[in-house]
């Protein structure tokens, strides 16, 4: 069990990501937030669980349902807010949006919008890792639906092979869109599918945050010491549509209200209060405070201006000698920004392929 | 100067570079052990080590993307397509993820790599096999092209695209892997975006690029010099971004032009540089524009068939007369 301080910060966290979509939500009702936008709410556990979980040199990576992912890693949530607004002091100056986030400072490599496309791309940064001999996990979350992906598939078969350090986690949440994964699926638990890769295949309850915490702990000690990728599925449960513009017919209401019991904040309240010195009073406090802070936040995205018109010619192609944008550094003026700084002169020692049987190891090879 | 061939100047190329920067690897089916389905990748195992020389397993999409995530990380992947009908599998990671995810991250992120393989024809392989591909990249923003039709060109633009902070395409060809041209030793860099002068001359301009520069072009070009037309040849080497200035000297000097072009006609990359030339040097044309290229119909396997659908050397010659009225 988590100390009763790690458990705060859980809590601190699910809070914000709660009140942060919900911010979000009511945002794009004013019409301020426009296009697709996916909420998070009811899947919190899962981001938190696995975040606390990490070091802040892990990578994070995921679908297009990315606004909470970066703001549990230390995002700047008027910046996030402003790039929901479009407005020029998003992370990504506004020309990203709701399913774009990235925050490379906090080792959030992005929000994908082509279902599953971010699995060969998580490899392939846990593989750069690898070939650095860095110690690093790249964690890689996408829904239940993106498994049913041909990338999925082509993905798994090279991390084993090659035991590339990256923990790819299914956020379950029993629908893709508007589709029982059920409906569509031969085998619709995805982690059940792991043998068939040879990938090591896990599942948690993913509205226990205790559970999904000490589950990641476990799985990234084992991928840190070498031993490949792991699937992990994390039932959980959104409790909106799957886009604003859903009204998620497709439920019955008493299937959304019993979810709804299970609600991940509620559980971890509960087992908070049962510890010494925590009390409702405390636990209102880092509420409100968190409601301050998605406050805050509109405010900033509010008062941001949109972008220039001539950043429509930016960050297309690299010039020569460009450097990268840091955005805290761009819209704050941060001076604290730390930015991953990739060697350019290294030995690579990894063996990917060793040659094993003398007739492998022969000089003659294939006929052409 | 030593004389290789085409495929050993790109072998030259990839060595020097992952000589260079140890962040350069290589993958792709068959590169390692099998040295390479066209042996551009000779040696290259035994010199550099399995994690920078690696066998893939038959997934272009899901090494596409490994690629493109390893060149976000830091890394300088080279991904070798087998041919560019393959790559069709990895189109998604190219366009959707390599070309965009600069502009995505607002400038956080880079995507150093080099996409290549041969593209076109390949000689009695059918439809499937039988593609020229340029211009669908061509399209997309966030992407450069190349596609060099001489074997120096090939090491020193290959050299240049490893080097590129940009995703780039790097189109070969089959049927050049073969042929044989001096190339200079050691450091020898060509910058992308500048084409090349292959033959000079005054009365007409043929604009091309890749195999049909060596196949078609300067054969066409020999055939005219007989008869006392001097046409120019312009190899545009790299396709996006292509060398306006190159083009429109030489139009100025010509005013006469024919392209040529392996690709399909419809919507192919030649209709874009006739855009360029009606918009921007129309009053130094003393005819249209002529457009050589593919037939709009999918590759025959048929002896007969294949010639005919592919530009030729007649059919050139034929352009180049109507663009003189003879």
């Amino acid at each position: 069990m988590p100390s009763t301080e790690k458990l705060l910060t859980m809590y601190t966290k699910m809070l914000l990501s709660r009140r942060f979509e919900e911010k979000a939500g009511q945002a794009y009702g004013l019409k301020k937030i426009q296009g697709f936008c996916h909420l998070y709410i009811g899947q919190e556990a899962v981001v938190v669980g696995i975040n606390e979980a990490l070091k802040p040199t892990d990578w994070v990576m995921t679908g297009y349902r990315d606004h909470v992912h970066p703001l549990v890693r230390g995002a700047d949530a008027g910046m996030l807010m402003a790039e929901l607004y479009g407005r020029d002091t998003g992370y990504s100056k506004g020309k990203g949006g709701s399913m774009h986030f990235f925050d490379v400072e906090h080792g959030f490599y992005g929000g994908y919008g082509i279902v599953g496309g971010q699995i060969p791309l998580a490899a392939g940064m846990a593989f750069a890792s690898k070939y650095r001999n860095e110690d690093r996990v790249t964690v890689c979350s996408f829904g239940d639906a993106a498994a049913n992906q041909g990338a999925l598939h082509e993905t798994f078969n090279m991390a084993v092979k090659w035991k590339l350090p990256v923990l790819y986690v299914v956020e379950q949440n029993k629908y893709g869109m508007g589709t029982d994964i059920a409906r569509v699926s031969s085998i619709p638990d995805i982690h059940k599918r792991a043998p068939g890769w040879g990938i090591r295949g896990e599942s948690v309850d993913g509205q226990d945050v205790v559970a999904v915490y000490e589950k990641v702990k476990e799985l990234t000690e084992w991928i840190r010491a070498g031993n490949g990728p792991v699937l992990l599925e994390a039932y959980t449960y959104r409790f909106r549509g799957h886009s604003m513009s859903d009204a998620a017919t497709y439920r019955t209401k008493n299937e959304v209200e019993e979810e709804k019991q299970r609600d991940p904040i509620l559980t971890l309240k509960k087992l908070l209060l049962s510890k010494k010195g925590i009390t409702e009073e405390k636990l209102e406090a880092i509420d409100e405070a968190q409601k301050a802070l998605v406050e805050k936040a509109m405010a900033f995205a509010d008062a941001s201006p949109l972008p220039p018109d001539e950043a429509i010619w930016t960050d297309g192609l690299v010039e020569e000698g460009e450097a990268d944008v840091k955005p805290r550094e761009r819209v704050l003026g941060a001076t604290d920004v730390k930015w991953p700084e990739h060697p350019t002169d290294f030995k690579v020692t990894w063996d990917l392929e060793p040659r094993q049987t003398p007739a492998a190891s022969g000089k003659k090879k294939g006929a052409e | 100067m030593a004389e290789l061939a085409y495929r050993d100047a790109l072998n030259q190329a990839l060595a020097e570079e992952m000589e260079r920067d140890p962040r350069v690897f290589l993958m792709g089916e068959e590169v390692a052990r099998y040295d390479g389905a066209y042996k551009v990748s000779k040696g290259l195992l035994d010199r550099f080590g399995s994690a920078r020389v690696v066998d893939a397993p038959i997934s272009e999409l899901g090494f596409g993307g490994l690629g493109v995530g390893a060149a976000m990380a830091g890394l300088r992947p080279i991904i070798e397509m087998m041919t560019w009908n393959f790559a069709i599998l990895a189109m998604d990671q190219i366009v959707n993820s390599a070309a965009k995810v600069r502009h995505m991250s607002g400038g956080q992120l880079r995507c150093p790599i080099v996409f290549r393989g041969p593209n076109g024809a390949g000689g009695r392989l059918s439809s499937q096999h039988s593609q020229a591909l340029e211009a669908n990249y061509a399209h997309f923003p966030g992407l450069k092209v190349i596609a060099p039709g001489t074997p120096a060109d090939a090491k020193g633009l290959l050299k240049s695209a490893i080097r590129d902070e940009n995703p780039v395409i790097f189109m070969e060809a089959e049927l050049l892997y073969g042929l044989k041209g001096e190339v200079p030793e050691g450091e020898y860099v060509i910058p992308i975006g500048k084409a090349d002068v292959k033959r000079p001359g005054s009365d007409v301009t043929l604009i091309t690029w890749s195999r049909m520069l060596t196949a078609q072009v300067l054969p066409a070009a020999e055939q005219l010099a007989q008869s006392g037309i001097d046409v120019e040849v312009i190899d545009l080497r790299t396709i996006k971004p292509f060398d306006h200035e190159a083009v429109a000297a030489s139009v100025k000097k010509t005013n006469r032009v024919v392209i040529v072009e392996e690709g399909w006609g419809y919507a192919g990359f030649g209709g874009h540089i006739v855009d360029f030339i009606q918009r921007e040097l129309f009053d130094d044309l003393d005819a249209p524009v002529i457009r050589v290229h593919g037939l709009d119909v999918n590759m025959s396997y048929a002896a007969n068939h294949e010639p005919l659908i592919q530009p030729s050397v007649a059919r050139i010659v034929d352009a180049v007369n109507k663009v003189l009225y003879r």
